[in-house]
């Protein structure tokens, strides 16, 4: 319910006169970058007991502070729910939103925004108890499935038990909360999410995480990534560019700990993303060292990855479709040059 | 006199062409502005199909129907429970508020119990509560208890036979393999939802039954009573119809706080309006069509509320005079 009055107050924000400034300018002037996150997804973005936002979304927001402002810290962390997300930046709310968010035809050409680039290849799957002895999605005739509202996860549901000719009946919770409580006290037959969050959903909110399995289908594809609004080509560019710099980071095996050392080599690739050699930053209206700075700030994509969902994380997750594409995945980054 | 009403009637005609004047400026620069930002926006896409289904309906619904027939089913899974829940709230809260008006004691201190527990929590949090009471107390789907031939109860909800199915003229609920399979089915959530909403609604309903008992004068009923009427008579004939004057409007504003009060629904995952309509918003992204529809919707319902309710006062009035 909360969520009602706030996209109300997001109609009348429609009202005020649209920016006419650059959100490079505005983010410069008040020194600081709005950066919509979500309102808790371990390993996306999260608050920790000290209020310290972490995982692969806030790291972003972080990669883009430390290109513009020259440091990471300098951002504002406004969590969004699914409802709101759109509708916020929509209206000026926000420099950037990152969290986790499909990447689709309706949002990407309807809504006034742009998606920047992939941060994550996520898809849909399903968690169901063992007890079941259901080994696949195609068996989950007439179940109950419980999953939470404001995601393209109810539409995904419909569209593959439609095309299987299964019948299912979705049990639509507005909460995140109320939706694993449900589903673990059995009024679900299965719960259904992207499949990051269904490692985290097993192994941290289940009362037994061995009683329950995830289904080895996925039903969909769900790349997530940052969104801006329309209307500032540059301020796109900045953000696009940024995370293609943290992918071409690890292509060329710059970390955190060595991006330093790294721009006194001799590889032009590497000198050139760095700064030490052309300066691209000009080209994007940023410092020359913005590559370096945000590489310095959390590391390259891999590193990323491993901190927050990979395997030093309590999420475990494989690199899967998010290894590099020289590696057997699907992170490829348009050459910084 | 007539000056003074011509010129009441001008008042009221130049605010109402403000308001209106105001309300479409209001979407001009809406629509301006998000024409300008690269937003679509448009009631096209109620025609478009949805997309996604719907856990339960009263009206048959699948993913491949349009948006419009959508946010219909979910309207009409808002007066599924609105309208039941108006009842059984005005039916309890009668009697809970006849209750503190009786001699016995007990009697009065269990309504009195009642109406300041009930009125004094959150009404969200109370659904919640019976929301996870019924679901973690029933047996799993696979395990339903049979309370009769073809009548079923688990944490899928109470399964009962109905008219119409595949078969032919009754549709029998039936275990299948891991759920019970046909019949129609009141879920959790939809008995959830039911109970949270009449048991908080009947203690405004009791309040508003007694003090509209004890404002009639009580010479009313000591003349009443000696005058040789029952106490049934006394309450029939003297102090209901009288009551009934004031409670009337009190008790409208009820059942359409219970009414708006069932958008709640989406918090334990009953699918009524607001809940269709939100995730019709997430598939569409258009945020402020869907909110308007709604908007429009619950202001339809509470004028129709209201206007069956002034001609009931207008009858009770007429009943009064002719008692």
């Amino acid at each position: 319910m909360k969520t009602f009055p706030i996209a109300a107050l997001m109609f009348l924000f429609c009202l005020a006169p649209a920016h006419a400034g650059k959100t490079l300018d505005q983010v410069r002037q008040r020194a600081q970058l709005v950066c919509g996150v979500s309102t808790g997804v371990i390993g996306f973005s999260s608050a920790d007991s000290q209020g310290r936002w972490n995982g692969l979304d806030a790291d972003v927001c972080r990669a883009i502070a430390a290109a513009v402002l020259n440091d990471p810290a300098k951002v504002k962390y406004v969590p969004r729910n699914a409802q709101q997300r759109c509708t916020a930046l929509q209206s000026g709310e926000g420099d950037l939103l990152s969290r986790n968010t499909t990447w689709t035809l309706t949002r990407d050409a309807s809504l006034g925004l742009h998606f920047t680039a992939v941060t994550y290849y996520d898809g849909q799957g399903f968690l169901v108890p063992k007890k079941l002895k259901i080994t696949s999605a195609k068996q989950l005739k007439n179940a109950e499935i419980c999953v939470q509202s404001g995601t393209t996860t109810e539409k995904n549901l419909g569209d593959w038990f439609k095309a299987q000719g299964i019948k299912v009946k979705p049990v639509v919770f507005e909460k995140f909360e109320a939706s694993i409580k449900a589903f673990f006290s059995g009024r679900c037959q299965a719960y259904t999410t992207d499949a990051s969050a269904l490692a985290f959903i097993r192994s941290k909110e289940a009362p037994k995480p061995d009683d329950y399995i995830v289904l080895p289908e996925l039903i969909s594809k769900e790349p997530l990534g940052p969104v801006v609004r329309r209307g500032d080509d540059e301020w796109f560019a900045i953000v696009k560019w940024g995370i293609f710099a943290l992918i071409e980071a690890e292509e060329y095996g710059i970390t955190q700990a060595n991006v330093e050392q790294m721009k006194s080599g001799t590889d032009p690739a590497i000198l050139r993303l760095l700064g030490s050699a052309e300066d691209s930053g000009k080209l994007l209206g940023l410092e020359r060292d913005w590559a370096a700075r945000a590489i310095k700030a959390v590391g390259n994509y891999g590193e990323m990855f491993q901190r927050n969902v990979g395997s030093a994380s309590p999420l475990q997750l494989p690199r899967g479709l998010n290894a590099l594409w020289s590696k057997g995945g699907l992170m490829y980054a348009p050459p910084v040059r | 006199m007539q000056g003074r009403r011509a010129r009441q009637l001008g008042i009221q005609a130049l605010l109402a062409a403000a308001l209106l004047a105001a309300l479409w400026w209001l979407l001009a620069v809406t629509s301006a502005n998000m024409a300008e930002r690269g937003i679509r926006s448009g009631f096209d896409f109620l025609t478009e199909p949805a997309g996604f289904a719907i856990g339960e309906s009263l009206l048959a619904f699948e993913s491949t129907d349009s948006a419009l027939w959508a946010l219909a089913a979910g309207l009409a899974n808002t007066l599924r429970v609105a309208l039941p829940a108006i009842a059984a709230s005005t039916l309890l809260g009668t009697l809970i508020g006849l209750g503190r008006l009786s001699p016995n004691l007990l009697l009065r201190g269990l309504c009195a119990a009642y109406v300041e527990t009930l009125r004094n929590l959150p009404l969200l949090l109370q659904l919640l509560a019976w929301y996870f009471v019924v679901t973690d107390l029933l047996p799993l789907g696979s395990r339903a208890l049979q309370l009769a031939p073809h009548v079923f109860l688990s944490k899928s909800g109470l399964a009962m036979p109905w008219l119409g199915g595949e078969s032919g003229l009754l549709d029998l609920p039936l275990r299948g393999e891991m759920n019970i399979v046909g019949g129609a089915t009141l879920t959790p959530e939809f008995l959830a939802l039911f109970l949270g909403l009449s048991l908080y609604t009947a203690a405004y309903v009791a309040e508003t039954v007694r003090a509209g008992i004890q404002a009639v004068p009580r010479g009313q009923s000591e003349a009443a009573l000696a005058l040789g009427l029952t106490r049934v008579q006394l309450f029939r004939l003297v102090l209901l119809p009288q009551a009934l004057r004031s409670i009337v409007p009190p008790l409208t504003n009820q059942h359409l706080s219970l009414t708006k009060n069932a958008s709640l629904a989406v918090a334990i995952g009953y699918p009524d309006l607001v809940s269709v309509a939100n995730t019709t918003l997430n598939q569409t992204g258009r945020a402020a069509e869907c909110i308007a529809l709604i908007m429009a919707v619950y202001l339809i319902l509470s004028l129709i509320t209201a206007w069956l309710s002034a001609w009931l006062e207008r009858r009770s009035g007429r009943w009064a005079e002719r008692s």
